[in-house]
């Protein structure tokens, strides 16, 4: 019915190694695109954009970066929070030491320093794994908050330790401060979520990606078969600490626009985004996608839902609000527990047969 | 995801709440590690404008609506309600979050929305040269950190030379404001400045009081907010500190921080900006109009208390400032730009408080184009645990603007140039 495979042959082996082999999957991708790209900023206001919008597509890098390195390499972090402070305070420093400078080659800078130092962090993963690489990485989350609150030159000696984005622009439009308009803000998250997505999507279909995987599944079947373990853990380190590092420098310049750092990058940031991946799917490019939306879209939806059609008193809302989406992530996890990647990947061999399943 | 989408769109398209005549949104927070100081201002603030609704029929005839928002004192979720109310015509913000204040000072300036931050916030604000959309009157941090000073000079005949003071404040923006202020006063006289930071919630401040029984500091200041405040004053009574040295910030003396640690909190200084209690005729109005008659806002326990006075006072102010600016207008259904210009002309003398039941609650002022700060006098009181009662032990206590105004026009002048702001009021 919706998948109509007849007829739908492949002559060259490029058609089979397409990121989506499916004609109908390739349609619904490009309807997605389109629309995201042509109409969405046409009808796009403030509140879409600042409180719905935004963050999910910064969430989603940033989930997309975590997945790389948990997902894909195995390796668990709960450094993120940290991370993406470094990609912050990174951006912040170039903005206002290179004012003309294109905001964009800020956000990528910030992202390269935040690989630099998720490479640095990411060395002890060689001596240790698991858990025990869990808590190193947890370390580092909390050495780099207590950094950027103790050395008052990240924040350029500001009275508060607060960073506050000023205006900068991109192609003549202006996507920091407050001037910006909100489809600025949400095409220039956009254009990036979507390049990194793309990017990410064929690291992890080539040689790097499958070196990482074959890491992940056995490290020392691995190494037997010739993967480097030292430059394919420290590669998954460096692309993932990118992503994170251009995540956060997103979230602080364009989407809060004055972040204090123990406050918007602390450890709860970490647990946020590792949720997000499990809930998603581990080791899914469209997982981190589902899981960005659940965590981001949720809240405000029930919020919406509970004060706004209801009535509810806020602070009941809030609690309220707190137990479904607890409630839904136990219910979520034990229906599936490879996330809403699987149940969508289930759904969709279900449909593929649908209406005559045999 | 598309019909999660969908969902939220319907959702939202019937949220919208109904347009009213005088919107203010009160963005309060009731859940999380601050809702011990939240709940009792949101209270406050609502109770004010209900009893204006009430008694008065509105001001000038125009029902005050406030709708409440969760914002947990979660910066993200302060910008989501920010958004959320301000298409609905918010006439002004009052966030009681410093965090929240830095990042909507950009955006209440692009959407010409008025943001009233009475005692916290960003200090410079004050300048309203620079910060044409931003009132922080009557006082703010750096007042308080010198009017704390000045205090503790007074107690030791004019002399601070050699002796040490601790700081204990919350690491944020919040907790880091004084800083600048103590430090700049340690060179003017003579005291050692111990900076001693609590993490995000601040329920764990073992080793923070540790230092402190080591370093002995002769007195200690503390810029605390929620749980922290009570940790702090338990920990203090924990280490027999003698709680007449121990000082906090205006936001870290309402019953809730000194309740916890019952006779150990005995003689623990604050700082006010108001009066406290409920010995003032307006309360006689609130029983009838909103009390007993059922309206209260929230669970109806904190009337009286010091954040339920503050958030009454803020309301009180914000009320002023909407009858000046109808006044200024010459119409009853004002716009946000035409608050903020009764809030730049405000005048609120004794005479206005005593005649909204207030009298000798807080300090006259009177706004101005430069001065969006007024006088930052502030009283210290002291808690009794026997009478479980705060007192007020000094009059109103003017700050050291010889020190605080240079420091106020370097933070306005470096936020200006950091946003091509060009001064105005010349």
């Amino acid at each position: 019915m919706f998948y109509r495979e007849a007829g739908d042959f492949k002559t060259r082996y490029v058609d089979d190694a397409q990121t989506f082999p499916i004609r109908f999957d390739r349609l619904r991708y490009y309807a997605v695109v389109a629309v995201a790209f042509g109409v969405v900023p046409f009808l796009i206001n403030d509140y879409w954009a600042n409180a719905v919008l935004v963050p999910f597509l910064i969430y989603a890098i940033a989930a997309i970066g975590l997945n790389i390195l948990t997902g894909y390499c195995g390796q668990v972090s709960l450094g993120t929070g940290g991370f993406m402070a470094v990609g912050a305070y990174a951006c912040y420093k170039l903005m206002t030491a290179f004012p003309e400078v294109s905001i964009l080659i800020h956000v990528l800078l910030a992202g390269g320093i935040t690989a630099a130092v998720g490479v640095l962090f990411g060395l002890p993963s060689l001596r240790i794994k698991g858990f025990y690489l869990a808590v190193a990485t947890l370390a580092a989350q909390f050495f780099l908050v207590w950094l950027f609150n103790k050395v008052p030159w990240f924040y350029n000696y500001s009275a508060s330790g607060q960073i506050s984005a000023p205006e900068r622009t991109f192609l003549g439009h202006a996507v920091t401060g407050a001037g910006t308009t909100a489809a600025a803000k949400y095409l220039f998250c956009l254009i990036i979520l979507f390049a990194l997505a793309w990017l990410a999507r064929n690291l992890t279909r080539g040689t790097v990606g499958r070196k990482w995987m074959a890491i992940r599944d056995m490290d020392i079947a691995a190494e037997i078969i010739g993967v480097n373990p030292l430059t394919t853990k420290l590669t998954a380190f460096a692309v993932s600490s990118f992503y994170i590092g251009v995540a956060g420098a997103l979230f602080f310049s364009v989407y809060l626009g004055a972040v204090e750092v123990g406050e918007a990058f602390g450890i709860q940031k970490s647990f946020l985004v590792l949720f997000m991946i499990i809930i998603g799917g581990l080791g899914s490019i469209f997982g981190s996608f589902a899981g960005a939306a659940f965590l981001v879209l949720l809240p405000v939806l029930l919020k919406n839902i509970l004060v706004g059609q209801f009535g509810w008193a806020t602070d009941l809302a809030a609690h309220v609000e707190l137990m479904i989406v607890g409630g839904l992530i136990v219910i979520f996890l034990i229906a599936e527990p490879h996330g809403l990647a699987q149940l969508w990947r289930l759904a969709k061999e279900k449909l593929r047969l649908w209406p005559f399943p045999h | 995801m598309r019909k999660t989408l969908t969902a939220l769109a319907l959702a939202l398209a019937a949220a919208t709440p109904a347009m009213a005549e005088l919107v203010v949104p009160n963005l309060s927070y009731r859940t999380g590690p601050y809702a011990p100081g939240g709940i009792p201002y949101a209270d406050g603030f609502n109770d004010y404008f209900t009893l204006l609704n009430e008694r008065d029929g509105g001001i000038g005839g125009e029902k005050v609506v406030t709708p409440e928002c969760e914002t947990a004192y979660n910066t993200e979720k302060g910008v989501e309600c920010y958004e959320a109310t301000k298409g609905s015509g918010a006439l002004v913000y009052n966030p009681l979050s410093t965090g929240i204040t830095y990042q909507l000072i950009p955006k209440v300036s692009a959407d010409k929305i008025p943001l009233y931050t009475p005692g916290y916030g960003r200090t410079s604000a004050a300048n309203g040269k620079v910060f044409e959309w931003v009132f922080n009157y009557p006082a703010n941090y750096w007042d308080a950190a010198s009017v704390a000073i000045k205090y503790l000079l007074d107690q030791n005949g004019g002399d601070l030379n050699g002796k040490k003071i601790a700081l204990v404040y919350h690491n944020s923006a919040y907790g880091k404001e004084p800083i600048r202020t103590l430090t700049e006063l340690s060179k003017k006289h003579g005291y050692t400045l111990i900076e001693i930071p609590v993490d995000h919630p601040g329920q764990e401040q073992k080793s923070q009081w540790l230092q402190i029984r080591r370093d002995k500091p002769d007195y200690v200041l503390m810029w605390g907010w929620g749980v922290m405040n009570a940790v702090a004053i338990q920990e203090a009574a924990n280490i027999k500190y003698p709680m007449e040295n121990f000082i906090g910030v205006w936001w870290s003396g309402s019953e809730n921080d000194v309740l916890p640690a019952g006779d150990g909190a005995n003689g623990y200084k604050s700082l006010a900006m108001h009066g406290t209690g409920m010995d003032y005729p307006v309360y006689a109005d609130l029983k009838q109009y909103v009390y007993d008659a059922g309206k209260a806002s929230g669970a109806g326990d904190q009337v009286g208390s010091v954040l339920y006075s503050r958030g009454m006072y803020a309301a009180l102010v914000i009320s002023e400032a909407i009858r000046k600016a109808q006044e200024l207008a010459g119409t009853s259904a004002i716009n946000a730009v035409q608050l903020r210009d009764g809030f730049e002309q405000l005048e609120i003398t004794q005479e206005r408080m005593t005649e909204l039941g207030l009298p000798n609650f807080g300090q006259a002022f009177k706004a101005s184009c430069e001065d969006h700060g007024g006088p930052g006098a502030a009283l210290i009181q002291q808690w009794d645990a026997a009478a479980k009662k705060w007192s007020l032990i000094t009059d109103f206590i003017a700050p050291d603007d010889e020190v605080l105004v240079p420091l106020v026009m370097e933070d306005s002048a470096a936020f200006a140039a950091e946003n091509n702001i060009a001064e105005r009021c010349n």
